[in-house]
Formats: C-alpha cells, structure tokens, sequence
C-alpha cells in the first residue's frame, strides 16, 4: 500500500475475487457511485462525475481519486468530508461492486463493525428450558408409576392375606351338615332308646 | 423367600449394556491421538496384538466372574474369600471418582449442543470487546474456538490456586447431566437395559454420517493418507506398546466393577465367552472407525488452514507489488517468491518477516487429544463445514450419547453393590438409592464448574482410576487364578457356557496378563518418579496459549490422597477381616 498521500486524494485497492474485469465502464461506475456518496453526504446536488477524479491506476485495480469542488476550481473537497461521505454510504458502493468490506478496501477508511444482534433471551437456554422439562417430566412419571406399582403389589399381598383368614371362618362341615347344628338340642332323640331305659334292659 | 435377581430381558441388552459402557469418549479422542504419536497404520499392530493377549481374556474373566458370583463388585469377590472384599471396595470407590468427574464431560457436550442452534455457530467468530472498535483481545491471539472454550465455555482462571467462583451455566448443564443419567437407572436394569438400546446404536448412526461426510470433504484423503502410512520404526519404541495396552486396558473400563455388574444380571447359562469375544472387538473396531471420521476432519482442517494461510501470503504480495489479480497462485507461489526477491530486493526483504511459510504437514502435525480434540478442533472443522448447525447437533448429540453410555455402567458399579446389601436394600428403594448417589456425585461434581474446575478435572481424569485400576485388575487376576482356584474356575465355566475354557485362556489368565499389568504398572511408576514433579497445562489469556505449571502441594496432596483411597482398600480391607475373624476366634475360645 502506497505511503504518502496527497492532502484531499483517498487512496483506494481492489482486493481479490473480482468476478469481472475492470475496464473503463467500471471506473464511469466508481466515479458515480463517489459523486453519489458526496450528494447524499453534502444533501447538495452540486457534484458531478466529472469532479471525481482517478489517478494512478494499477494492474492490481487500485488507485486514488479525488473529488474536485465544482463551485471553486482546482480545489478539492478535504479529505474527512470524502471519508464520511464513503463510511456513510459505504454498503451501497459495495453492493454495487458485488464485494464486501474486506474484498474492497478503502485504505485509511476502517470499516465499521456491525454490532452483534443479541435476542432478548439466549437462544441455549430455551433449549435447555425444554430439555429440562422433558426430562424432569420423564423422572416424574417414572417414579411415579413405581409408587403405584409398588402400592398395588402391596394391596394385593394384603387381599392374599385377608383371604387367608376368611378361611378360619368358614364353617366346618361333616357330611355336608355343619357341625354347628348338631350340637342343637333340636336333634331327634330316638324314642326306643329312650323307652327301653328303665325295664328292658336286665339289671346284673 | 428372596425377591428373585432382576435380570436383562434378553442376551442382546447385556450385550448392548457392554458395548455402550466400553464404546466411550476414549474411542474417539484418544485412540486417534495414540494412532497418530506412533506410526499411524502401523500402530494396529501393537494394538491387536495386545487385545488378543491382554483385551479378551481380562474381559472373559470379569463377565465370567459376575455371571458365575451373581452379585455387585463387593459380595462377588467377598465369595470368593473374605479377604477380597476389599477389591471389590476399590471398584467402588474408584468408579466413584469416576463418575463425578466424568459426568462433568457430558455437560460440556450438552452446552455445546445447546448452542448450536445459533446461526453462525457462536465459536465460528470472534466476539467484539467492549467498545466496539475490535475483536477481543483473547480472541485474536488465540482462535475463535479457543477461545469459546477456554473463556465461554469454562472461563477458565489461569492457574489452579484461583479458585473463582461457580459458573452457573456449568453448574445447570451439570444438574441436567445428572438428571439425565437418573432418568436411565431409576429402575435399574428394567429402565437401564431399554436406555443401552439407544446410547449403543445412535453413535454408530453418527459416526456413518461423518464418515461418509468427512470422506468426500476437500482435503480430507491428506490426513486419512497421513493416518495410515505406517512408520514402521515406532514398532521398536517401547512407548508404542505400552501405550497400546494401556489404551485396550482402560477403553474396555475393566477393574471398575461394571463388568461384574452387568453380567451379574445375566441367566447362569449365558454364554459369556462369545460374548467377551464379541464386546472387546466391536469396541476396537469402533476405535479404528472413529479414528478414520477423525482423521478426514483433520485432514479437511488442516488443508483448509494451509489454504488460508496461502491466500494471505498472495493478498500480502499482490498488494505490496501492486500486481495484477490472479498473477499469483497457490501452485506458483514458491517460483514467483524467488522471482520477486531478485526483483524488488529491498521491499521483499522488509516485508520477509510478515510472510509466514505455510505448510501442510505443520498443520497435520498438530496432535490432539482429550476435551482439546473433542471440543476445540472438531468444532473448529465443523464451523467450516455447509450446514454446520446440523453436522454440530449430530456431532455433539454423539458425544452425549457416549458419555452417557459409559456413565450407566459407572452408576451401575456403585449401585449393584448398595442393592445387593441387605441393610440397605430393606431401609431404602431402589429409587431412593439412585437418587441419593446422584446427589452427592452432582454436588461434589460442582467443583468442576468452577473457574479452576477444568485443572481438577485433569487431575482426577489423569490419576483417579490409572494405577488403581492396574491393581485392582492384578489382583482380580491373581485372585481367580490362585486363590479361587483355576480347576474350580474352569469347571464354573464348564457348567455356564457348556464347554471348558480353552488352554488359550488358562495359560492368558494365569501367566501372560498379569506379567503384562506387573510391567505396565512398573513403567508407570517409574515414569512418575522420573518426571519429579508433576506438572499441568493452564491457560494464559495474555498469550492466547497453554503455559505448563507445576502442580501446588494440596493438589498433589489430592493426588496421593485419590490414588491411596483406591489402592488401600485392598490390604486394608483384608488385614480388617483378619483382625475381626481373629477377635472372634478368641471370643468364641474364651466362651468354651
């Protein structure tokens, strides 16, 4: 890069990736896109093509150029008012090259970094907010029907048990006549038994 | 009448559960490393050669061990003779270690994942300081994904005295971790062996898409060609062997338990020798896979680079001639570098030391391993790639899954012992345990979160579980074969599998092993008394690089403290039960 400078010229360098060849179409282009950058700037429609200047221009594709002062000759427009006028306007004269900040240089013209686009809440933490959920939910549940398996196994060893007991108090049978109505005295007393007590039997 | 023992629902989970448990991070980050450090393809020799030798017969034993003893580390060798139930306490002391350091990975792995669903991806570029008016300062000197390691992602203190503070994102990626990793083992085996169907196949899935990603990625056939040229000289460096048992020794997690574990839920008649066979050579295979994905994306980085940093050198020398674009390319830099210096002398010699020399093999040189490899270079390739949200989800999904198979095998160590206890078993279910084991790994594990965090981690990951485990195996080994006794052993087998044990196997067990772990455990001895003191790597922001340290005497004091916690358990566990049974030999004496 060229050291010295004049007091109004910027100079200016291609970098690589140009995707088409640089011939006198695209100066006309660079000059009007400076002239366009100095009318926005100034808001005055006093700058012609024809007050941006080129010189030196190299294989490379760079140069320097400056803008001359339509209104007064032979002076040219200070140097930090061309600055200002390319920073503000700089995304439109990229665009019109099909480059970008560091394929187009403008030497001593530092191009300003974008500031970087925070969302209100870090996109990692609803990320992770879901996958918590999920999980947590997932922890739950399992615990939760282990409980209930668990109650239930213990429900049914206790209904083992009660049947156990029920067993106790079922009532015994013999011969299909519960035992119970036997020890009634509403049994049948047999009559010849009870009559031949006294006579028939021979006393010893 | 005993609740019966749960058991896996069919053979495929068992082995599965191996798989996911042995198929770990280290298959990714470090086998690649060791491939690279000692001859690359020539370094498959060693490494089968010491899996056939030391790999299966180690794992046969312990899966035969568990399936015969049916019981968690501790009761297992308790079986065998009381005095050994101290190598059962060591499995589960040192699979303590390393389930609260371990798990620390997964949360990295889960924050890296969270952020990668930001377009660009937050380590693709620099972020700006505080004015606005440049990038950081860190950021510069470093790389981008340096720096979104060391700084965002750990914030890590430059030295291990500072402590600095818990950082909160760590510590809540952390609490997920564990949370995750309670979710899989609430229920044990029931909940556990549907959990292996997933953390063992899902990588595989993975590591196919990289791979037929990183095999047509430009540059990638450089690093696979670097991989696999044998330099067949590092055959006669003895570090080569070493390191390749060491590597088969540790990736196949023997000595912490899990083994015994999981085949301790196995039916009696399982056929565990297929399955030794099977488990020890799906995870080397998988290591030669991984090291191959591993080696496109260094490849396909390394060109990258290289290409990068020649454009500038022709940006820097077409804009300092002012010549004309596209005079200067990549194939006649070096023709047109000398044309230029006979030319414009002076200017080229002013402008010598900003042009850097750019070279391929500098850049493949670069060897990585560890959370540097996983975190740092991968992601750097990954930004680089089309689509790199998609490529970094999957990339990082596939580290949790294995990390996340290997912590359910760490778990299942330190809780099949507790559930085999009757005291315990009675007071507590099996929920309230796991729980109980998850908490308290969370909160000591709180400790990697803060800003040192990451130097403590080196500590535990270096020398928690290394010697301990080479003890613990030495003496499992000594033990079946002499102790038990190696008849009883193979009779065991005999009435398990249907078949007696080779003579392969018998001569493997009872000599080759342990000579092996013996001489493996004496080089590392002797590689630690050689170092002196011992030393870490510890980050300098002002540099942008790691500047190594000497370690401070509490964190060596730390050191000697894990290694003893695990090592003592054994002599002292036995010279206990000496003691109780002598007391109680006098007691009932005293009696009659």
């Amino acid at each position: 890069p060229r050291t010295g400078q004049n007091a109004g010229a910027a100079p200016f360098i291609f970098f690589l990736t140009l995707q088409y060849t640089w011939d006198a179409s695209e100066e006309y282009l660079f000059r009007a896109m400076v002239a366009f950058a100095m009318r926005r700037y100034s808001s005055k429609e006093t700058t012609q093509i024809s007050n941006v200047l080129l010189c030196n221009v190299t294989d490379r594709v760079s140069f320097w150029f400056v803008v001359a002062d339509s209104s007064k000759n032979v002076t040219t427009i200070p140097r930090k008012n061309v600055e200002a006028a390319i920073r503000m306007n700089r995304n439109r004269i990229n665009s019109a090259f099909l480059l970008n900040d560091d394929t187009l240089q403008f030497l001593k013209i530092s191009s300003t970094l974008s500031p970087p686009i925070e969302p209100s809440l870090p996109i990692w933490l609803i990320v992770f907010g879901s996958v918590l959920c999920l999980i947590l939910g997932g922890i739950v549940f399992l615990i939760v029907s282990g409980i209930r398996q668990r109650q239930k196994k213990n429900q049914a060893s206790a209904e083992a048990e009660n049947l156990e007991d029920k067993h106790e108090t079922i009532v015994t049978t013999e011969n299909g006549i519960p035992c119970d109505t036997l020890d009634f005295k509403a049994g049948h007393i047999n009559g010849v038994y009870a009559a031949a007590d006294d006579e028939r039997f021979t006393p010893l | 009448m005993e609740q019966s023992r749960p058991l896996w629902d069919n053979p495929l989970q068992f082995v599965f559960a191996c798989i996911s448990y042995a198929v770990g991070l280290g298959n990714v980050w470090r086998f690649p490393y060791l491939c690279q450090m000692y001859g690359g393809g020539g370094f498959l020799v060693p490494y089968f050669i010491m899996l056939i030798v030391e790999g299966m017969p180690l794992l046969y034993l312990e899966l035969a061990v568990g399936q015969r003893m049916r019981q968690g580390s501790i009761g297992a060798w308790r079986t065998i003779s009381p005095y050994l139930s101290g190598v059962g306490i060591a499995s589960v002391v040192v699979s303590f270690f390393l389930s609260m350091y371990y798990n620390v990975i997964n949360a990295w792995a889960f924050w890296y994942l969270f952020h990668s669903f930001q377009d660009p991806l937050p380590w693709a570029n620099c972020p700006m300081n505080r004015n606005y008016t440049g990038y950081m300062e860190e950021c510069e000197k470093a790389s981008s994904t340096q720096y979104f390691w060391y700084r965002e992602t750990l914030n890590i203190s430059p030295s291990i005295e500072e402590h600095g503070s818990i950082q909160w994102e760590q510590a809540v990626c952390l609490i997920l971790a564990w949370l995750v990793v309670y979710l899989c083992i609430l229920r044990g085996t029931e909940s556990t062996g549907k959990v292996v169907y997933v953390t063992a196949s899902l990588p595989y899935l993975v590591l196919l898409i990289y791979l037929i990603r990183g095999l047509t990625l430009h540059g990638a056939v450089n690093g696979l060609v670097y991989m696999f040229t044998p330099k067949l000289e590092q055959l006669a460096n003895p570090k080569a062997w070493i390191n390749a048992a060491t590597q088969i020794f540790f990736s196949l997690g023997l000595g912490f338990g899990s083994l015994i574990a999981f085949a301790s839920y196995n039916e009696p008649n399982n056929n565990c020798e297929r399955h030794a066979m099977i488990v020890s050579l799906i995870n080397s295979a998988t290591s030669i896979f991984a090291s191959i994905v591993t080696f496109s994306i260094y490849g396909f980085k390394a060109t990258f680079n290289y290409e990068d940093c020649v454009s500038k050198v022709i940006l820097l020398l077409t804009n300092t001639f002012d010549l004309e674009e596209g005079f200067l390319t990549a194939d006649n830099l070096e023709a047109m570098k000398n044309y230029l210096t006979s030319t414009y002398p002076n200017e080229y010699t002013e402008l010598l030391p900003q042009i850097k020399n750019c070279s391929l093999e500098a850049e493949l040189d670069t060897a990585v391993q560890g959370t540097g490899l996983a975190f740092i270079v991968y992601s750097e390739a990954i930004k680089n790639m089309e689509v790199s949200q998609l490529y970094s989800v999957l990339y990082f999904f596939m580290l949790l899954l294995l990390g996340i198979g290997s912590m359910l095998g760490n778990t299942t160590a330190i809780l099949t012992p507790l559930t085999d206890s009757k005291f315990i078993s009675t007071h507590l279910p099996k929920e309230a345990i796991s729980g109980i084991v998850c908490f308290v790994n969370c909160i000591v594990g709180l400790i990697f979160t803060m800003e040192a965090g990451n130097y403590w981690f080196d500590i535990f990951n270096d020398y928690a579980a290394t010697l301990s485990l080479l003890l613990i195996v030495l003496v499992e080994t000594i033990s079946v074969c002499y102790v038990y006794g190696l008849r009883r052993f193979e009779k065991d087998l005999h009435v398990m599998t249907g078949h007696k044990p080779s003579w392969y196997w018998k001569i493997m067990w009872a000599f080759a092993s342990p000579v092996l772990i013996v001489s493996l455990f004496v080089f590392y001895l002797t590689d630690y008394i050689l170092t002196g003191t011992l030393k870490y790597q510890a980050w300098d922001a002002t540099q942008g690089q790691l500047v190594t340290k000497d370690y401070p005497s509490y964190a060596l004091a730390v050191i000697g403290l894990l290694v003893a916690a695990s090592t003592m358990c054994i002599p002292l566990a036995a010279l206990i039960i000496f003691i109780m049974k002598r007391l109680r030999r006098e007691s009932i004496s005293t009696v009659a």
